[in-house]
């Protein structure tokens, strides 16, 4: 079982909703949908479900060309941003209406509604209405009456973005848990690096309507194939520095310039630009061969267990995220160090030219 | 800019509270000082929104008062407390432009012409948004939208503080960051009193110098970024501050302090001397994932512990484990790797041990 999108585009009016989109979803698998507002997530994902039609491209599901099916004759769920319950009807029967609309017979919806509802954590609810929940128990009911009925397509489109960060820290790791054991084809649309990282699964990253890449996540976050990638998957941004490699040298301006080591050997001579994540730098050297970088500090955002950061030179400005509390005043200098077997090389087109190179782990 | 000042302050919804549980802010007293740039942080049915709204003045409060430079507002509309709001959603006018949107407020409070015109460039340029004045609002990206929005609130130089009702939710995350240290420079440029209230722990701790956090009508703990997340007041603070929150433990006593299965935890003697004086059986210790320690081989006070579960996110690891009954969360980092089911030692640097009693902090009497 599989959905196949294959040169799908929808294009309106001059503008480009989603242009030329090529990718294939499994049964059993959780994909994830990233990027900022208007990249084209929820135009995605209405194309799939059968709401728009596509104005090229196909879509195949199990073999079949169902471009233009209308979403009444998929079995499918989709699952928005804001809270969509009936209000006039309690939990249970907000969560039975799709099976009382297959005119499932009432025991069986009594067993799935019930079965639902203790999956989500709302079994005490469901003699509630709606509006006498708070907005986490709303969606959990909405998520419950997706879910109900076995769809083989569940969209998600942000759904927690309107919910409390811990909720949704545990909203995240219970979607995990329930679609492990599904055979459906889930997809998840959010803005957050970190939420598609705590999601797992697949990650597609669009952008202005194109697919910039998708695979593992994990493939996708370690070999981001451009500076859009790297950018789109990491949070803070991934700090990009305009430099030049010469036979002998690598430098970012007249400040920073380093003899070049075995790490970055197959760069050819030329000007690149040199991706580090915040993380990734450090008031101190690990290495010999770290990149020692004098900044000034621009401001420091502590969040209780870490520092955010925020340096610039002449040239170019970084944001480093520090374990720990690093109080310094605006203006004083600094220097910071990056390691060289952290950076990521792209050429002036912005292409991934050199990945980090692995690191060996530590531990068992 | 002025000194705000909840005075027993308390509000139910109900017009005859009978008991705690109708009240949506319990009774309390807190002081937002002068030119303070503070967050009030909970989860949503806390009770921050009802805080916030009382001290705009939307709400009068059913108990207590809300002093402005102890002078008592209660009565005063939002307008007349000369509060600046900026909501979740950008209130602007669409059809005006930029310019006109920020000298509203100031036409309406009679300022002179000329001094309006200085004072929209002034804060245009601060916003980075004067290339922007003579556009159409509606024209505008959500984010620039926002700026407006928080320009309006600016503009007026009598403005007694700053409330900001989740300002950045609808912005994105990379926006979030810019945006975010653009409200901090306009708070130390103009110091002035600014509210932020938010569910959000990072926005709250990387915008305010202090932090309330605001649990089941109460604020358990009013303090630094790093003393809500070092020393959390209460477990609920321990919780929701922190990404994991904090592990906290039900433990019965012992002779060394306390245990959980077979586990015993070493105690200091104040802290045994403590529990000693309490009949409560509802005792906790609490640790966060960020100080667990995990070794491969055994040290003193370390516990051997299984590896159930890492969940890689890129910059770090959380990894769980299993100590009898117990399921342990730990971070560590990108680089550490362990197989699933393999052995490793713990420990608990007593540093960062907590102990808590009903709830609430045991600390050491100075």
């Amino acid at each position: 079982m599989s959905l196949t999108l294959e040169n799908l585009s929808r294009i309106v009016d001059g503008v480009d909703y989603i242009r030329n989109a090529s990718l294939t979803f499994e049964a059993g698998s959780f994909n994830v949908l990233l990027g900022r507002t208007l990249a084209g997530k929820t135009s995605l994902m209405r194309l799939m479900a059968g709401l728009d039609k596509p104005t090229e491209g196909r879509l195949i599901y199990n073999g079949e060309d169902v471009t233009g099916q209308s979403v009444q004759r998929r079995n499918i769920s989709m699952i928005y941003q804001q809270f969509i319950n009936y209000p006039n009807l309690s939990v249970y029967e907000n969560i039975a209406s799709p099976l009382r609309l297959a005119k499932m017979p009432s025991s069986e919806i009594d067993r799935r509604v019930k079965e639902t509802a203790a999956m989500l954590r709302i079994e005490p609810l469901l003699k509630r209405f709606p509006l006498e929940l708070s907005g986490g128990q709303q969606q959990r009911t909405a998520m419950a009456r997706a879910l109900v009925k076995d769809a083989t397509l569940v969209l998600f489109d942000e759904p927690l973005v309107n919910l409390d960060y811990k909720l949704r820290e545990e909203l995240r790791a219970e979607l995990r848990d329930l679609f492990r054991e599904r055979q459906c084809i889930a997809v998840y649309a959010t803005t957050e690096a970190n939420e598609a990282l705590a999601l797992g699964g697949t990650t597609t990253l669009l952008h202005q309507g194109q697919v910039v890449q998708s695979g593992p996540v994990m493939d996708v976050y370690r070999k981001p194939v451009n500076t859009l990638a790297a950018q789109l998957f990491s949070e803070p941004p991934m700090n990009l520095i305009r430099g030049r490699v010469s036979d002998t040298e690598l430098s970012f301006d007249e400040d920073t310039r380093h003899a070049l080591t075995q790490e970055l050997a197959d760069l050819q001579p030329g000007e690149y630009w040199f991706g580090i994540r915040p993380s990734h730098i450090a008031l101190k050297p690990a290495n010999d061969d770290d990149l020692e970088v004098p900044v000034q500090v621009a401001l420091s955002e502590i969040s209780g267990s870490e520092t955010f950061m925020h340096v610039e030179s002449r040239h170019f400005e970084m944001v480093t995220q520090l374990m720990g509390v690093h109080q310094y005043h605006t203006g004083a200098p600094i220097s910071v160090y990056l390691p060289i077997n952290k950076l990521f090389v792209f050429d002036t087109h912005e292409q991934l030219v050199h990945t980090p190179s692995q690191v060996s782990g530590r531990g068992v | 800019m002025a000194e705000i000042h909840l005075k027993s302050l308390a509000h139910s919804y109900s017009k005859s509270p009978s008991g705690p549980e109708d009240y949506a802010i319990r009774q309390l007293d807190h002081v937002w000082h002068k030119g303070g740039a503070y967050a009030l942080l909970g989860p949503s049915g806390c009770g921050k929104s009802t805080m916030l709204n009382i001290i705009s003045g939307l709400v009068q409060p059913s108990e207590g008062e809300v002093l402005f430079d102890g002078i008592r507002v209660n009565a005063l509309s939002p307008r007349d407390r000369n509060i600046a709001q900026v909501f979740q959603f950008p209130v602007i006018y669409d059809s005006m432009t930029v310019y006109q949107n920020l000298a509203f407020p100031l036409k309406n409070n009679k300022v002179p012409a000329a001094r309006i015109k200085e004072r929209v460039q002034e804060i245009a340029e601060v916003l980075e948004i004067e290339d922007k004045l003579h556009k159409k609002a509606k024209n505008l990206t959500a984010d620039e939208k926002q700026k407006v929005s928080m320009g309006r609130g600016l503009v007026r130089e009598d403005v007694s503080a700053i409330l900001f009702d989740e300002p950045l939710t609808v912005i994105d995350p990379q926006l979030k960051w810019k945006l975010r240290r653009k409200l901090k420079q306009i708070h130390e440029q103009f110091d002035i009193t600014m509210v932020y209230v938010t569910h959000d722990q990072l926005e709250a701790s990387t915008f305010a110098d202090k932090i309330a956090v605001m649990y089941d009508g109460q604020i358990v703990q009013f303090g630094t970024p790093t003393e809500l997340f070092e020393q959390p007041n209460h477990t609920f603070v321990g919780y929701f501050i922190g990404s994991p929150g904090m592990n906290l433990i039900d433990v019965e006593r012992c002779e060394a302090g306390v245990r959980f299965g077979s586990a015993e935890v070493v105690l200091e003697p104040w802290q045994i001397e403590y529990l000693n004086r309490l009949s409560s059986t509802n005792v906790k210790i609490g640790i966060r994932p960020e100080f667990i320690e995990i070794g491969l081989e055994p040290k003193v006070n370390s516990y051997e512990v299984e590896v159930l579960d890492m969940e890689d996110l890129g910059t770090y690891k959380i990894i769980d484990l299993g100590l009898g009954d117990e399921t342990l969360k730990a971070r560590v980092d990108e680089d550490f790797d362990a197989r699933i089911g393999s052995r490793v030692h713990l420990t608990m640097p007593p540093q960062w041990t907590m102990l808590y009693v009903d709830e609430f902090l045991i600390q050491e009497q100075s």
